[in-house]
């Protein structure tokens, strides 16, 4: 099924004022629903290679088990839709990409990313995440984080050690506690969410959210969401404004119209030759 | 690594490293802080350290511990917070940020999970901070829409404090320093009203006819088409879509109104 009618997709990526290369790597596919952002880490270009394996190897093998299979169908053993299990497969199978390239060549030893990956169908948004890379959703002229870092500040902020306006004050920012690619197994957290015409999507590595206040992504959405490309280079620019010192990346989805899964006749009939 | 300078009537008397993930302070000498004073209970507080970040708590001490003058049950320590308890002051000094490049500092790291489970176990310990020292400021009114709307006065709060200067940024085109771009409309039925640019983003138009939206940068301010098949104009200029910088007493036209561009010092 075809979503460039129902979807729209932007992005921007930017290397910082203060960093020398660009760690982070994203990728989108209107057609199928899907982006994937990845936030890198690793000494000399390892950071790079490790994201740049995560969005190449999830956006290809998502391509291609979608040409088999739609997303929404229910899985015959958990019976959940099938894009969860889909995602954490293929994610599954680019940490261990990752994992090897780090263990079998000395340059790349102890690379990782984090990652974020939406997948749409079914009027429905499928979210995975590992580390702190997050997705919001603005709806109604109000941003809100659908995902929760993976990281010891929201550890201590779930513990009650600190308060959210306390942790901007730590200096224990940017510690994971989860990345692909950093040991053999990886679990990443998986929901779905239903979507609604109007809504916008926002995928973003922390050199936007570090930078960037809320309120202000919020009101940037709400003064410019309506050019899309436009909005991702403004979040980019503020980030770099307010000092840049991270890459940064956004990606910006908005779901135009309704995109019920196309259970047609037709499509009833393919599955019986399945 | 986070130390403690302990002095009393402005001497230093000793200087603590904060190694441990608990260090306590007390009379008694078993103490990793003594401080041998009758003022000073047995166990008075603790200090809990987490990689760079540290927390003092009072452990119910008859006296009570005070930090840059207020008194605290458990507060997240920030470089130089004064720490005074009794007639005693501890300094709490946090170089980690200061000696590694910053850069270096921030970048990313996995923290290894112990084999047991991935919970750091020790951020339970000291549980809720208050927030009351944490409140926020109002968050800044959503950008208005001109033009078609009545003209907003300006709104109470002062603007966000600048921004730091973004090094290697685009050269200053329009900047004035502690001048605030101001638009004025010239034509239509709101002629004459003036628009304050406090906030980052400002639209102005007609949303659905025609959009473009001013940017308040540290360089200046940047004029770009938002939405709509015409184009706003500077100047007599058609704008593409590239951001066009604006400087003092540009002409802005925009879906048929004619607007004033100036920096108000």
């Amino acid at each position: 099924m075809n979503l460039t009618q129902s979807l729209e997709m932007a992005k921007a990526t930017h290397t910082g004022m203060v960093r020398s290369h660009n760690e982070d790597s994203i990728t989108t596919d209107t057609q199928i629903g899907l982006a994937v952002l990845a936030d890198g880490m690793g000494g000399y270009n390892a950071g790079e290679v490790a994201s740049g394996i995560a969005t190449a190897l999830i956006s290809s093998e998502t391509r291609e088990a979608l040409a088999r299979h739609a997303p929404h169908e229910l899985d015959k053993g958990s019976g959940s839709p099938l894009a969860t299990r889909l995602l954490r497969d293929i994610i599954a199978r680019a940490n261990t990409s990752i994992f090897q390239s780090a263990n079998s060549q000395p340059q790349y030893a102890g690379m990782g990313t984090t990652l974020v990956v939406t997948l749409l169908s079914n009027n429905q948004i499928t979210i995975a995440h590992i580390g702190d890379s997050r997705c919001y959703r603005f709806r109604g002229d109000k941003l809100q984080q659908i995902t929760r870092d993976h990281s010891l500040l929201q550890e201590q902020i779930d513990s009650g050690l600190l308060s959210k306006e306390a942790a901007k004050r730590s200096q224990n920012k940017n510690l994971v506690t989860r990345a692909l690619g950093i040991e053999q197994q990886v679990e990443a957290e998986i929901r779905t969410y239903p979507a609604q015409a109007g809504d916008i999507y926002l995928l973003c590595s922390d050199g936007l959210n570090d930078m960037v206040e809320d309120e202000d992504i919020e009101m940037t959405l709400t003064a410019i969401g309506s050019n899309l490309p436009l909005a991702a280079d403004q979040l980019v620019q503020m980030a770099n404004d307010n000092g840049g010192r991270d890459n940064v990346s956004v990606v910006l989805i908005r779901v135009k119209k309704d995109f019920p899964a196309d259970d047609g006749l037709w499509t009833k009939f393919l599955s019986l030759f399945r | 690594m986070a130390k403690l300078i302990l002095s009393l009537d402005g001497q230093v008397i000793k200087e603590f490293t904060l190694t441990k993930e608990r260090s306590t302070i007390g009379r008694k000498p078993h103490n990793d802080i003594q401080i041998d004073n009758l003022a000073v209970s047995g166990e008075h507080a603790i200090i809990m350290t987490i990689l760079n970040d540290s927390f003092l708590e009072d452990l119910g001490s008859t006296n009570g511990t005070l930090v840059n003058g207020q008194p605290v049950k458990k507060h997240f320590l920030q470089s130089n917070d004064i720490v005074e308890i009794g007639k005693y002051k501890l300094k709490y000094v946090n170089e980690a940020s200061a000696s590694m490049s910053q850069a270096e500092f921030e970048k990313t790291m996995v923290l290894r999970a112990p084999a047991t489970g991935n919970k750091v176990e020790t951020t339970a310990e000291i549980k809720a901070l208050s927030d009351t020292q944490d409140n926020v400021a109002q968050a800044p009114k959503l950008s208005d829409t001109v033009i078609n709307a009545q003209v907003a006065p300006p709104p109470a709060a002062a603007p966000k404090p600048a921004a730091p200067p973004a090094p290697a940024a685009a050269p200053a085109v329009s900047a004035m320093p502690g001048a605030l771009g101001t638009v004025q409309i010239l034509s239509g039925p709101n002629a004459g009203k003036e628009l304050p640019l406090l906030k980052p983003l400002t639209t102005l138009g007609k949303p659905g006819v025609q959009v473009a939206v001013i940017a308040k940068r540290p360089q200046g301010y940047f004029i770009t088409h938002v939405e709509g098949a015409n184009f706003p104009a500077v100047n007599g200029k058609m704008l593409d879509a590239q951001a066009h910088a604006l400087h003092d007493h540009d002409i802005i036209e925009l879906a048929g109104v004619k607007m004033e561009f100036f920096l108000k010092s």
